[in-house]
């Protein structure tokens, strides 16, 4: 059988996590209990480097997948490819997940269309099986597998939201923008920038986020304004870098690139 | 070269203008004056100004004679397109203040000039406030109205800005002038300068100011020594932009007039300083008599009088608002309560921090039976408020007083603030005037109300009635529904298509090549369309239309039902431009219950038929739902017909520009009607191929099942 090496998904370095308050503790509570776990907040807040984190520190493979609406059940579950005039069945990420042990984390689960989530059904609940129609086969998972979704609930779109079918087999974890002090010092730490300067890049994002539901449909997430501090460490202006790493990534309406702007010259 | 075309005489303009304004004429007024004066202009021009001249007497004679009066000096004056925006800017100030205003912006043509010319370079208030009130929110996070008015300065809930700033010569350095004032405004509020007295809810500047001598003095130096204050404050958040301010400061600290001056304000610099120290400075000045630096470029004025009214409505409203949210909230977490519990016993103990001093340093804790609860976002709106206006939370704030005290949904009407009165939450939009090729801003005001419900059982007659015929309904709208369609022959997929590996194994054992197109791929086909349903509820629908209008609609939900469309149903009238009613009979979201049934039942005529402002508004709606295809279907008896002049061409050509508002956002305008007319003005309206007409009411109810289904397929 053809599958993926175990070893390629382990992380090896300790990735750098700054805990906002009790997640780490209750996703390892979910894991040992082998409760599924959800984390639902805005992007660029620390979701998938949390994830890389909680890997880390239970030394399990990480196994990620990012959802889109042409997902289907196969690209999760598996399918038959043809090698050589042979048939020969592949794992998808989830079955190869439960079969050898891991962690499986579908990224932005509402993206995916219902008739494929309901594939995670039998895995999140006390079952924690997944049915494999196609080899007739009925994986079940050992205690060291652990199932997590993720999904942005700011987004208020009448398709996208999960079910309470679906919800309701979760521990669920909420992620938000950092406070001040924890944000700033995670930009210093992921770009090496002065603190002053953080200082005033974690303000911009204040002043962005207060935007939201004003004609922005997000503010400046943390990882924008590392993506800022970098280019300041590189030697950019910080205005342009502002402007390049934040403001044009945020909106293309013209007035409100202008405020935003506007917000950069005098903070800066 | 002479004009191949002879301009008029005198007398023939004359002639002219009699017809036109004959409204406005007498023996004392007549239009000789005028006549001579535009006698002398180039015929283009004379063309020019008789037909602004007829354009303009249909809305006001008055203007239009006021108009005829100036024109020749304005075309003196300035270029056609300098003369046009004369026009333009008159009969807006006429739309939005009335007669003596417009009348007066006509005969002001030589300001209007002189504005003209330095025009080029000035930053004017309508262009730049879309951005300066998202920078204001940005910065703030709370959301201040901007307002237009002759000087900068605030009342600490609305900035009020120059309607035009030309202190240089690019549009740039004069927009970050503004910008500059905006700020600057902003942060007088934030900073405390309107700080309020606890003991007597008015702002200590008011009392204190009155105090002095030479009041007019004391503000004057209030101001200067304020500017020391605030700036300082803004330095810390605002680093950059007070670098720009700077430059544009009164000389001070260089100047040894000023030393004295320097010397006094120098400890409000400190981050803790408030206002009471800036007025503490005040007095200290007048006492030794020093000279004050003139104002900064930015700068505006403090009406101390505005300023105290305002805060004595806002200070008792916002106490209650803050103490009735408060007791709804501990309402509603509180212990779940038994028969005869005391609602009193719901305890709720708060603890409040107050500000340090930076944008937002301060924070409030709540807890109510012990457990920490995190704070509304209206709660901390409020608390937010009153923590700018006191520098505090007061103590007295603290204790939860019964909602009964306090009707919250009236503060939103009472604190819009219009000059105009504006009736109870209506949403304001533009009419297009095709005759002067623009805009007239915010002319309609609309309100959307609930249907009131009929009775139920007459949509079951309905139902009743065509019970044959929806089952047949259904069928054929089941055919349109989402379908998974299955293609053979993929590069991948999620099968393997095994008809295509049998054949491409033989052809490989044959030698040939094998193709890689064994797959099979499912693709689902969604239907991902959303539609709104405007129907014309006038009172020309009475009698048989209504009935046909109603039958529709029950017909019309039976069969969306079937397809996963996502609909909504409004009903429209009203009366003249400020009553411009909506029905709602069902929102997207909401389910085709008895509840929406009933609202169908009620669809009464009502009044006339104003369509402009509706498309806007339901395209507005439409535009807030996700859905690949968007629709939005009028079912309508005629014409557009409003009691205030809203028919005939000028009706006809506000809908029409609605509706291309609406195809430019995306939107796929619909029409269908009744009227036999329709050919006469619905190509205009919705476009060659957007409408149907129907000729027979009684047929309505089954074509409108039957045309939705044709446009959606």
């Amino acid at each position: 059988m053809h599958t993926v090496e175990v070893e390629d998904y382990t992380i090896a370095d300790k990735p750098y996590y700054a805990p906002q308050s009790q997640e780490v503790e209750l996703f390892e509570s979910a894991y040992r209990n082998r409760i599924p776990v959800l984390l639902k907040g805005p992007t660029g807040c620390g979701k998938t480097r949390f994830m890389e984190f909680m890997a880390w520190r239970l030394q399990l493979p990480l196994v990620t997948v990012s959802c889109h609406d042409d997902l289907t059940a196969s690209d999760l579950v598996g399918r038959y490819l043809i090698v050589g005039g042979e048939t020969s069945w592949v794992d998808g990420p989830l079955a190869h997940a439960v079969r050898v042990g891991g962690i499986c984390y579908l990224d932005e689960i509402v993206e995916a269309r219902k008739d494929t989530t309901v594939v995670i059904h039998p895995l999140a609940d006390d079952r924690r099986v997944l049915p494999v129609e196609k080899t007739g086969e009925l994986l079940r998972a050992g205690p060291e597998f652990n199932l997590t979704i993720s999904y942005n609930p700011g987004y208020q779109s009448v398709l996208k939201d999960l079910k309470q079918s679906t919800r309701q087999r979760f521990v669920a974890l909420s992620f938000d923008y950092p406070q001040k002090a924890l944000e700033r010092e995670i930009i210093v730490h992921e770009s090496s920038v002065d603190d002053v300067t953080a200082e005033a890049l974690v303000r911009f994002a204040a002043m962005t986020r207060n935007l939201r539901g004003s004609g922005l449909e997000e503010g400046a997430s943390t990882r924008l304004l590392v993506h800022a501090a970098k280019m300041i460490v590189a030697g950019i202006a910080p205005v342009d870098a502002c402007n390049a790493s934040i403001t044009q990534t945020l909106t293309d309406d013209p007035e409100m690139t202008a405020s935003i702007h506007e917000m950069a010259t005098s903070l800066f | 070269m002479p004009n191949a075309i002879e301009a008029l005489t005198a007398a023939q303009v004359e002639e002219r203008l009699d017809e036109l304004l004959g409204a406005v004429l007498s023996s004392r007024r007549t239009a000789t004056e005028p006549a001579k004066t535009m006698s002398a202009l180039t015929r283009p021009e004379q063309d020019f100004a008789l037909h602004w001249a007829g354009v303009i007497a249909k809305s006001n004679s008055e203007m239009a004679y006021q108009f005829v009066d100036r024109v020749a000096q304005a075309f003196e004056l300035m270029d056609s397109s300098g003369v046009e925006g004369w026009i333009i800017a008159a009969m807006d100030t006429y739309d939005r203040n009335g007669l003596y205003p417009g009348s007066a912006a006509f005969r002001d043509v030589e300001n209007f000039a002189a504005g003209l010319s330095q025009g080029h370079f000035a930053a004017t208030f309508e262009n730049h406030v879309g951005v300066l009130e998202k920078y204001v929110k940005g910065v703030s996070g709370r959301a201040l109205a901007l307002k237009a008015d002759e000087q900068a300065w605030t009342d600490t809930e609305t900035l009020y800005l120059p309607e035009t700033t030309c202190s240089f010569d690019s549009v740039q350095m004069n927009f970050q002038l503004l910008k500059s004032m905006t700020a600057y405004l902003w942060a007088q509020t934030r900073f405390g300068t309107f700080r309020i007295d606890r003991k007597t809810g008015v702002p200590i500047i008011c009392a204190e100011i009155a105090k002095h001598a030479d009041a007019q003095r004391a503000l004057e130096i209030f101001g200067a020594v304020e500017e020391v204050r605030v700036m300082a404050r803004m330095k810390r958040e605002l680093p950059g932009l007070v670098r720009q301010m700077n430059e544009w400061t009164a000389p001070s600290r260089s100047n040894p007039e000023f030393e004295l001056f320097d010397e006094v304000v120098a400890p409000l610099a400190h981050p803790q300083s408030d206002v009471q120290d800036s007025l503490a400075a005040v007095a200290e000045i007048i006492r030794r008599k020093a000279n004050c630096p003139e104002a900064s470029l930015f700068r505006g004025t403090v009406d101390l009088e505005r300023v105290r009214v305002a805060a004595r409505g806002r200070v008792e409203k916002e106490k209650q608002l803050f103490q009735s949210m408060l007791a709804t909230m501990a309402e509603n977490l509180g212990k779940p309560a038994a028969e005869d519990s005391d609602p009193a016993e719901t305890a709720a103990s708060i603890d409040v921090h107050a500000e340090t001093g930076d944008l937002d340093d301060w924070s409030l804790e709540l807890t109510i039976d012990g457990e920490p609860v995190e704070p509304p976002s209206e709660l901390m709106e409020a608390a937010s408020s009153i923590v700018q206006d006191f520098g505090a939370m007061p103590d007295e704030y603290l204790v939860p007083a019964g909602p009964g005290d306090y009707r919250s949904g009236d503060e939103a009407a009472e604190s819009s603030g219009d000059a105009e009165e504006s009736p109870r939450d209506g949403l304001h939009y533009d009419e297009w005037d095709y005759r002067r090729n623009h805009y007239r801003k915010n002319w309609c005001v609309l309100r959307e109300t609930e249907m009131h419900p009929g009775d139920v059982r007459v949509v079951e007659e309905v139902l009743e009635k065509y019970a044959h015929l929806i089952a047949g309904i259904r069928k054929t709208f089941e055919v349109l529904r989402g379908d998974d369609r299955l293609q053979r022959r993929q590069k991948q997929g999620d099968d393997i298509d095994i008809e295509a590996l049998v054949e491409n194994y033989v052809d490989s054992r044959q030698g040939m090549e094998m193709s890689d197109r064994l797959f099979t791929k499912s693709r689902r086909v969604d239907r991902d369309l959303a539609v709104v349903f405007m129907v014309d509820v006038s009172g020309s629908t009475k009698g048989w239309i209504n009935v046909a209008e109603r039958e529709s609609l029950v017909l019309l939900c039976e069969a969306l039902e079937t397809l996963d469309d996502r609909y909504a149903i409004y009903g429209f009238s009203g009366m003249t431009r400020k009553r411009c009613e909506l029905y709602r009979v069902k929102r997207f979201d909401e389910p085709y219950g008895r509840r929406v049934k009933e609202r169908i039942a009620g669809l009464r005529p009502q009044d006339y038929t104003r369509m402009g402002v509706t498309i806007r508004h339901l395209s507005k709606l439409l535009l807030e739902v996700e859905a690949k295809t968007k629709v939005l279907i009028t079912l309508s008896d005629g014409k557009p017909d409003d009691y205030d002049g809203y028919r005939g061409e000028y009706g006809i050509e506000d809908t029409r520009q609605a509706l291309l508002e609406a195809k430019h956002a995306g939107i796929h305008p619909f029409c269908i009607t009744i009227d036999t007319q329709a050919h006469d003005y619905l190509p205009r309206m919705y476009g060659h191929v957007n409408y149907a007409m129907v000729n027979d009411v009684r047929k309505l109810p089954l074509s409108v099942s039957s045309i939705y289904r044709r446009l959606t397929a």
